[in-house]
């Protein structure tokens, strides 16, 4: 069923791919801004609030100002939400192997994954308004901060799995689940890099309201901004999958059902977790982000490879070549 | 990166902005190299107005100049008259007077803490401190009978008594309210990322403060005592003395310190004020017509020295009356502030000085202007319509989209 | 001394706690004893003298006379700013600010309201509502 055309077409349309995903991320956001309201004390949207945002965005009169690169403009929005989509293909979800595995799909991901960065500022840039140009250099800017750490993380298990293939890490700690506690640090610094890349509280200075409107999505407007916001919440997910399967791949052998529903069971773990990261915190400042990022967060992604590498150095010694 | 020097306008429209004015920045990177003030977008005539009302139609009128400032500006104005027509306020009514001005300073600071939170994005702490300015408000709304622009003042004293439940139960929100800030002050001291964003953040020196002529929270948070409740004692303030919170950090950091030793400094004499309070007279009755004079007083509103001055004629209606507010005073610290700072602090340094543009927006020079004389607002309209249509402005775009009859 | 995150504890007690936000309009919200709201006007009391007329700042009332000691109030509550004045300024004690707040309306003839005295001995030509 795979690898015929009505498969492939099955599997990036519907499930897993767009309408999955769609359906997926705005109940994430809906679970993100009930969340934080209760945190804060407040009652928070109804259910369907996502979904009617989108719908009146996707009804809205497109407006693209006049000194717009028109065509960079409008192939933005879809780069961002085509390429995170595409990245889902490759993450294990209900089982251990992912759909279209192959052996390096590890660094596809994380390039996939880097590709929404560039998309926002590229998007940015061509809109010509200050305040957009002023975010997109910044979410450039924090690519640079939050990278090496992401990459680093998935480096880490990767390295003691002995594989770059996603699915077959997940089948190697599925097959040796105490391997995971050595991952634990690994855990909080992929968390961290993702917060980056998700441009959420503490990392939000790419977007952040109070200083320069909405970075990059200024000039947005309709449909273009429906997509682009689709696309950072779909973000979200896939970032989460990711985590998920790399650091958590527990009880992926149970079955498709089980494994299905543990997996919706950690996605939504590791939202909670971000939406209880984005109250607790003030906004930093760029360059303080891109300081932290060096001085704290690519040192400790340092020691969990070198976690990774002398555990893996241990278990092989006695046995040995 | 952008060029090496980019002009980014903020405002008169932009999120961090509560009220309109316009920065004109020049940026290098995220740097700012210089930066611009223009005030005046708030102006809405009321020194004029206030000519042509008599004295009690005024006090209100001068009481929207500001929605968080209002009894500052009400009470000043008040007070102003009352010197000039020389009525004794009795001592019941001073007492009034001092507590709700302590209630409204309560409220301004709790509101600061969450503007302060929400520019620097920690909406959590807009949403706490603003769930709890709930309690002040309710207590202004039994007190006053409003939840904000009170209206409790009159000329020659108050207009309402304050009875014995509802001195209980101001104390007990006070008790509510002084917890909770407790609670606020140790996240303000101990949240690193809060630290991060108001630590070395808008710089102003003791002498810089000094020669700039700052006021209230942001002089005072450079080691400058001014505050006119001691240095200058009205209503209450000479025998309930007040002690002035000050700070040595120069910075948004020791602002927000001065405002949360003001808030605990507050709920102290709240308590001093309901125990004293004096039996008596709340208002003599004052003359419809003002004997000809003039007055200069001060009040320490929560931002700083509020200035009103009146000058009476002898009829029902004040000659002029002239307000200086005190963001007008912290404004060109601000300037000085921004200089060498970064893009990303603005929001949190102009926060900082509390600014409250509607009081500010007083009188409007026009510099080097050969015109003279008055114009109706006829007149006023045609001269701005033509104004800009020299300068290129097509109104036929501005107007397309509106149907017939859609546009009032 | 810093730490992150101080607020966590706090907030996780959030979670339990009914939330703060009022669901206004489906539930009441009643302001407390002397709140300034709406203005009532008893006809039978006003003897005309228009104090409240001179001392309002926003001109929102105005008295009219429609017959012997008969006066009528013609209150804008769209101008009223609710300060109260007119109530201080009355010697008859007519005028009160009740605690109605709810007072939007959705056409500008609804916001001003006149108030009429009781039908006396001889029948009175009935004024039109502006």
């Amino acid at each position: 069923m795979e690898h015929t055309l009505a498969g492939v077409l099955f599997h990036i349309l519907i499930f897993p791919g767009l309408l999955f995903l769609a359906t997926m991320a705005l109940f994430a956001e809906y679970v993100d801004r009930k969340v934080c309201a209760r945190l804060q004390n407040r009652v928070g949207p109804p259910w369907f609030q996502p979904w009617a945002d989108f719908i009146k965005l996707m009804a809205k009169e497109n407006l693209v100002p006049e000194l717009v690169d028109r065509p960079m403009f409008a192939i933005a929005p879809l780069v961002a939400l085509t390429s995170v989509v595409t990245a889902l293909m490759y993450i294990p979800i209900w089982k251990s192997s992912a759909l279209y595995a192959f052996k390096g799909d590890a660094i596809v991901v994380l390039y996939l994954l880097s590709i929404p960065t560039v998309a926002f500022f590229l998007g940015g840039w061509y809109s010509r308004s200050l305040f957009s140009m002023i975010g997109a250099a910044r979410a450039i800017t924090q690519l640079f901060a939050y990278e090496v750490p992401l990459v680093l993380s998935i480096l880490a298990p990767a390295l003691l799995a002995d594989t770059w293939s996603l699915s077959e890490l997940t089948k190697y700690y599925a097959a040796h689940p105490l391997h995971m506690l050595f991952n634990v640090i690994g855990l909080a610094v992929g968390l961290l890099a993702l917060l980056g890349k998700l441009e959420r509280v503490p990392f939000d200075a790419p977007e952040a309201e109070t200083e320069i409107v909405a970075g990059t999505l200024t000039e947005y407007s309709g449909k273009l901004l429906a997509i682009f916001r689709m696309a950072i919440s779909v973000e979200m997910i896939v970032g989460g999958s990711l985590l998920a399967a790399v650091y958590l791949p527990f009880g992926l052998n149970l079955g498709p059902e089980v494994g299905f529903g543990l997996y919706l069971v950690k996605v939504f773990a590791i939202v909670c977790l971000i939406s209880l990261l984005r109250s607790v915190f003030a906004r930093l400042r760029i360059d303080q982000m891109v300081t932290f990022c060096w001085r704290y967060v690519a040192p400790v992604a340092f020691l969990q490879l070198l976690i990774d590498l002398a555990a893996k150095g241990l278990m092989k010694g006695p046995v040995g070549p | 990166m952008p060029d090496a020097n980019l002009q980014v306008p903020i405002g008169p429209q932009h999120p961090a902005l509560k009220e309109p004015t316009s920065f004109m920045l020049t940026l290098s990177g995220e740097k700012i190299m210089k930066a611009g003030i223009r005030l005046g977008y708030n102006h809405r005539g009321i020194e004029k107005a206030c000519e042509a009302r008599t004295y009690i139609q005024d006090l209100y009128l001068v009481e929207r100049i500001c929605g968080i400032c209002s009894h500052s500006h009400a009470t000043a104005f008040a007070m102003a008259v009352e010197e000039c027509a020389q009525l004794e306020v009795p001592r019941r009514a001073n007492y009034i007077r001092s507590l709700v001005g302590e209630l409204e300073r309560v409220h301004s600071h709790l509101l600061w803490l969450g503007v302060a939170g929400h520019e620097v994005g920690f909406d959590t702490l807009l949403m706490y401190t603003w769930r709890d300015r709930e309690v002040v408000m309710d207590l202004l709304a039994m007190l006053t009978g409003n939840r904000v622009n009170y209206g409790i003042n009159t000329i020659g004293g108050v207009r309402r008594d304050v009875s014995s439940e509802q001195k209980l139960k101001i104390l007990e929100g006070v008790k509510v309210l002084e917890e909770r800030t407790k609670y606020y002050i140790t996240v303000a001291t101990e949240e690193v990322t809060l630290a991060k964003r108001l630590s070395g953040v808008g710089a102003l020196s003791h002498d810089d403060a000094v020669r700039l002529g700052a006021v209230g929270p942001t002089a005072r948070a450079s080691s400058v005592p001014r505050d006119c409740r001691k240095d200058d004692p009205y209503a209450a303030y000479a025998e309930v003395p007040v002690n002035v919170i000050t700070d040595n950090h120069n910075d948004v950091y020791g602002r927000t310190l001065v405002r949360c030793g003001e808030l605990m400094e507050c709920y102290r004499l709240i308590r001093q004020l309901i125990e004293n309070l004096p039996e008596g007279p709340i208002a003599v009755k004052a003359p419809r017509k003002v004997p000809a004079a003039e007055a200069f007083v001060r009040y320490e509103a929560p931002r700083g020295e509020d200035a009103h001055y009146v000058k009476s004629n002898g009829t029902e209606k004040p000659e002029r009356v002239k307000v200086r507010a005190p963001t007008l005073a912290n404004v060109q610290a601000v300037a000085h502030m921004l200089k060498d700072g970064y893009l990303a602090d603005l929001p949190i340094v102009v926060a900082a000085i509390d600014p409250c543009f509607s009081c500010t927006d007083r009188l409007i020079e026009v510099a080097g202007s050969a015109r003279d004389g008055v114009m109706t607002w006829g007149q006023l309209r045609e001269y701005g319509i033509e104004w800009h249509r020299k300068r290129g402005v097509d109104f036929s775009a501005l107007n397309r989209n509106f149907r017939a009859g859609e546009n009032r | 001394m810093t730490k992150a995150g101080k607020m966590l504890q706090e907030v996780l007690r959030s979670v339990g706690r009914k939330p703060a936000t009022v669901r206004y309009p489906h539930v009441k919200v009643t302001m407390p004893a002397d709140f300034r709201g709406k203005l009532a006007f008893d006809p039978a009391k006003c003897i005309g003298c228009k104090l409240c007329m001179r001392d309002c700042p926003a001109a929102a009332i105005e008295i009219v006379k429609v017959g012997d000691k008969k006066f009528e109030a013609h209150i804008d509550i769209a101008k009223c700013i609710a300060c109260g004045q007119c109530v201080d300024s009355c010697p008859k004690d007519t005028l009160r600010l009740t605690g109605d707040f709810e007072l939007a309306q959705l056409s500008r003839g609804k916001l001003r309201i006149v108030i009429q005295p009781a039908p006396g001995p001889e029948p009175e030509p009935k004024k039109p509502e502006k």
